[in-house]
């Protein structure tokens, strides 16, 4: 129980890296990218074609994958969102399902359909572990995954919080009329956001390269996964994200406990009633309460239609 | 001599409504106006157009002889025109020494600091650490035009300064703006007529999208004010015709 506690924990580190693109370029942005898991996967093969086309060593393909993704995020701010955006709230979501195929598409014909992993490159990381007291094993490329999301969520909380890119982000996302009468200038701010979140997924797709094998077609999924970390954790929030991931984790962790095949469905059962849990405090919420709710229902259900 | 700002028979529409319909002004270096007018008769469209938060449909906009009409609203600022916008719209999660200094990162350069502001805005300093989100309604709009000042700017668009504040916050925020007089050029949105007259070199009446009266306050008298506030010499003149 407490290894699949611990594993879980570690996996959450993963989803939160994974989901922490897609909530910032909802929180930022204010549009979900339903490319974001295909984004995850180039960055993966972007990174196995450096290590497996030119040779490289995994961690300068990881150096080097990262600010191609950043500028990719970048360019297609600059180049397919900022005009998407123009059209309203439907063009976008149908834009990055387009985008999302392209991707899968283009990696097939680039790539080729094989499944392909990073875990041959990186020496005895992908299988090697500490033993702790009580004879609990943790692997280290998990625990090793783990320090990184929270390396790497710290440096992003930081520079959103102790930066002028950061405070302009933050203004952006408030109000960003307000925000330009600040003389920040929205689209640089999203392209820098953009940048980021894609910078963001290529790392989550590393991690499952690492831990994993990847195909062309793997997005669609991880974008579940993301989508539902989010959602457990709080959309625009990074801690949320992290603490979204961990719950996720665990659900699955824990779930595989009862069945290797439960493992997955756990995880969007905690995701379902989180969503639900929100949608009735919500509403409860906008009856006066809880207890205005329930006596409502109890007593006089037309009381209830009668206020909405 | 250029003016500080000139607009030349600018239109503004929300959607097929015209809610500017060719206003031409001129303001001068220095000059501090008020604009009066009713409800809907076009005072914060025209504030809005002169930032650059909502597209002129025609005419043009120059601050200082330069033509800023296709600017965007953040450019504008760096050249020189700030708005203290209706609503006061700080960002609520940010401290208020965030909210002002996040103003300050347009690099325009000029005598206005965080000292300085908190100097003219005495209410603020005690503030500053607070989340703007918690602030009184005058606490709000001092700091809302404390953030348009700060940014340095030649031109200062004050937009509904007293809506929603008790009396004496009104009081509190015309003294800080009476220390700005003569160092800034100032267009304020004023729905208190009295309020107007006596803080403002000149008065601009507006109604239904069109300047219908501008002057200096002695030289005008009450009733032409509340003619051209509610229009009724134009409604008179459309009855003879």
């Amino acid at each position: 129980m407490l290894e699949a506690i611990i594993q879980g924990t570690l996996l959450g580190g993963y989803y939160a890296v994974l989901a922490a693109g897609l909530s910032l370029m909802f929180g930022v942005v204010r549009f979900i990218n339903l490319a974001h898991g295909d984004m995850a996967v180039l960055g993966a093969m972007i990174a196995l074609w450096f290590v497996q086309g030119a040779g490289l060593h995994v961690g300068l393909a990881i150096a080097l994958t990262l600010p191609i993704m950043g500028a990719i995020g970048w360019a297609m701010q600059r180049m397919i969102f900022e005009r998407a955006l123009r059209g309203g709230f439907l063009i976008p979501i149908l834009t990055t399902i387009g985008l999302g195929a392209a991707l899968q598409n283009g990696m097939f014909g680039l790539f080729g359909s094989d499944t392909k992993s990073l875990g041959a490159y990186i020496g005895n990381l992908s299988w090697a572990s500490w033993e702790i007291p009580g004879g609990i094993f943790i692997g280290k490329l998990p625990g090793y995954m783990f320090l990184t999301a929270i390396l790497v969520l710290g440096a992003v909380h930081l520079l959103l919080t102790r930066t002028a890119f950061g405070r302009a982000v933050r203004a952006t996302a408030t109000d960003s009329e307000a925000a330009a009468l600040c003389g920040i200038d929205a689209r640089r701010v999203h392209r820098g956001a953009a940048a980021i979140a894609v910078a963001l997924a290529g790392l989550a797709g590393i991690f499952l390269a690492m831990r994993a094998q990847v195909t062309p077609f793997a997005g669609p999924m991880l974008l579940i996964f993301a989508f539902e970390a989010v959602v457990i954790g709080g959309i625009g929030s990074l801690r949320g994200t992290l603490i979204g991931g961990i719950a996720l984790g665990l659900a699955q962790s824990l779930g595989a406990m009862i069945s290797p095949q439960f493992s997955l469905l756990a995880g969007h059962c905690v995701f379902l009633a989180v969503l639900a849990w929100r949608l009735l405090t919500g509403a409860a919420a906008d009856r006066g309460g809880w207890r205005a709710t329930i006596t409502a229902l109890v007593f006089h259900k037309s009381m209830l239609r009668g206020k909405s | 001599m250029t003016a500080a700002l000139e607009l030349k028979n600018i239109i503004g529409s929300h959607g097929q409504l015209q809610a500017i319909k060719g206003a031409s002004l001129r303001i001068e270096k220095g000059e501090v106006a008020a604009i009066i007018g009713a409800n809907g008769a076009g005072k914060t469209t025209l504030m809005r157009m002169i930032a650059g938060l909502h597209p002129c449909a025609g005419g043009s906009i120059a601050l200082f002889g330069q033509d800023v009409t296709a600017m965007p609203a953040h450019a504008r600022l760096k050249a020189g025109i700030a708005l203290s916008p209706e609503g006061r719209r700080l960002f609520g999660d940010m401290s208020v020494q965030e909210n002002l200094m996040i103003a300050t990162e347009n690099g325009r350069r000029g005598d206005w600091n965080l000292s300085t502001v908190c100097d003219a805005f005495s209410q603020i300093t005690p503030l500053l650490a607070r989340p703007a989100g918690g602030l009184s309604g005058g606490q709000r709009q001092a700091v809302a035009i404390a953030r348009a000042l700060i940014a340095n700017p030649d031109v200062l668009l004050l937009d509904e300064v007293s809506l929603g504040l008790s009396p004496v916050a009104v009081d509190g925020v015309y003294q800080s703006l009476e220390t700005l007089r003569g160092a800034m050029t100032m267009i304020v949105v004023e729905q208190d007529l009295t309020r107007a007259m006596k803080f403002a070199t000149r008065v601009i009446c507006m109604a239904e999208g069109h300047i219908e009266l501008d002057g200096a306050p002695k030289n005008l008298t009450r009733a032409q004010i509340t003619d051209a506030y509610f229009g009724i010499h134009k409604t008179a003149e459309s009855a003879h015709a």
